[in-house]
């Protein structure tokens, strides 16, 4: 190890934040450039499934509410991509990653939301996951994705909270609605859980995002919490979770549940989710359509600023 | 003509009496939209009086590793400091 990276190391031991100008190794900016930048793509495109529901909310409160959730998804997109900036890529290079497919996005988001309850199972399972998964990286060792999660962190129990509602207020209704909510927890529940990623055996990249304090807690970690915080959640709503397998273990003092189908997961981060082509479609529809906004935008301030040249 | 708007740096005041703290940073194709924007991203849940923005090619810094060197010459001078002062504890209010 030469004496930058000692100096580095030795800063991550003695968890001192790393910041944008000081040395890096170049694994440890290109891992974060990919992290970061995922997560932000994520983010905006997590806004096309609720989005779709926007017009169709059961209420003016449940719309008002979903608009604010999703404007909030917005934001974090933006903290995140600012975030990433500073590790020297720049928003066109990241645009074009996600719209080429060169950047993944997390692969939750390929699936449809097929009813209303879908909205509720979004925010309590999809918000929760990633709840669990931020609140570690509050603590991670580049300074601006802690502080981007901290900002986030603040705004996502909104989110969860929401979510749950919609499910408790669904559970208290007709038969036909605490049906809508048990067949949308039916079927968001296991891609929830592949939400934290491959099991920490098959996780080659987890070891040096650990040792960097990229990564504060492993896979198998987070997703055994989720699991255990969201099997005491669901007593509340009256449902079940679809794992005839989950049974809590008194030895473990946690759930043990099924097994997660890894092809499955594979299959969809591999371009073949229900709605991958059509996430991606809709971010490219959105990129030429605001092309002209851009142009408008950026002409408009040239012209001002030779008009504010010439008067001076 | 370059249609990529200028990266703005954005620092918010909470709150009177607060000085501005940095918030992040956001594109604009100008100040008053680089306000606007920040006052969206930046501000969404009231926190904030005021708002600065600066287009991030504007700001000089000190570079990372003379941290040490700027900070060396304070460090050695304890007696800047209350605590290098021994004084009989009958003494009040000081």
């Amino acid at each position: 190890m030469n004496n930058s990276e000692k100096i580095f190391q030795d800063k991550i031991d003695r968890e001192i934040k790393i910041e944008p100008k000081d040395w890096m190794p170049e694994q440890y900016r290109k891992t974060l450039i990919r992290q970061m930048s995922q997560h932000a793509h994520s983010e905006i495109v997590g806004m096309l499934p609720e989005g779709d529901w926007i017009t169709r909310a059961p209420s003016l409160k449940r719309k008002a509410i979903l608009i604010a959730k999703v404007q909030d998804e917005a934001g974090h997109g933006l903290y995140l991509y600012s975030g990433t900036e500073t590790l020297n890529i720049t928003r066109e290079e990241m645009i074009d990653q996600l719209l080429t497919g060169k950047a993944k996005y997390s692969s939750i988001f390929n699936y449809p939301t097929l009813t209303w309850a879908d909205i509720g199972a979004i925010g309590w399972l999809v918000d929760g996951a990633a709840i669990m998964n931020q609140i570690p990286l509050c603590r991670c060792s580049y300074g601006p994705y802690a502080r981007a999660m901290i900002r986030i962190c603040k705004e996502e129990s909104f989110h969860q909270r929401q979510g749950f509602e919609i499910l408790l207020t669904l559970s208290r209704g007709t038969d036909a609605q605490r049906n809508m909510a048990q067949d949308a927890i039916n079927r968001w529940w296991w891609p929830s859980i592949m939400m934290f990623g491959p099991n920490d055996d098959a996780s080659p990249h987890s070891a040096q995002s650990i040792a960097w304090k990229i990564k504060r807690f492993s896979n198998d970690e987070l997703r055994q919490k989720f699991i255990d915080m969201c099997a005491d959640q669901i007593k509340i709503l009256g449902f079940t979770l679809p794992d005839d397998k989950l049974k809590w273990n008194k030895e473990r003092n946690h759930y043990d549940f099924g097994e997660i189908n890894w092809d499955e997961f594979w299959n969809v981060v591999n371009g073949n989710g229900p709605c991958n082509k059509e996430r991606i479609a809709a971010r490219i529809k959105a990129h030429e359509d605001g092309a002209w906004v851009r142009e408008a935008a950026a002409a408009y301030a040239e012209k001002r600023k030779l008009k504010s040249q010439k008067a001076a | 003509m370059n249609n990529e708007w200028p990266l703005w740096e954005i620092f918010i005041r909470s709150k009177q009496g607060l000085d501005h703290k940095h918030a992040g940073s956001l594109h604009a194709a100008d100040a008053q939209m680089a306000i606007e924007n920040a006052r969206d991203v930046y501000t969404r849940r009231m926190e904030g009086v005021s708002i600065w923005v600066v287009e991030s090619k504007y700001i000089r810094a000190s570079n990372p590793d003379d941290a040490s060197s700027l900070y060396d010459p304070a460090n050695d001078k304890a007696y800047r400091h209350p605590t290098f002062y021994n004084l009989p504890d009958e003494l009040k209010h000081m």
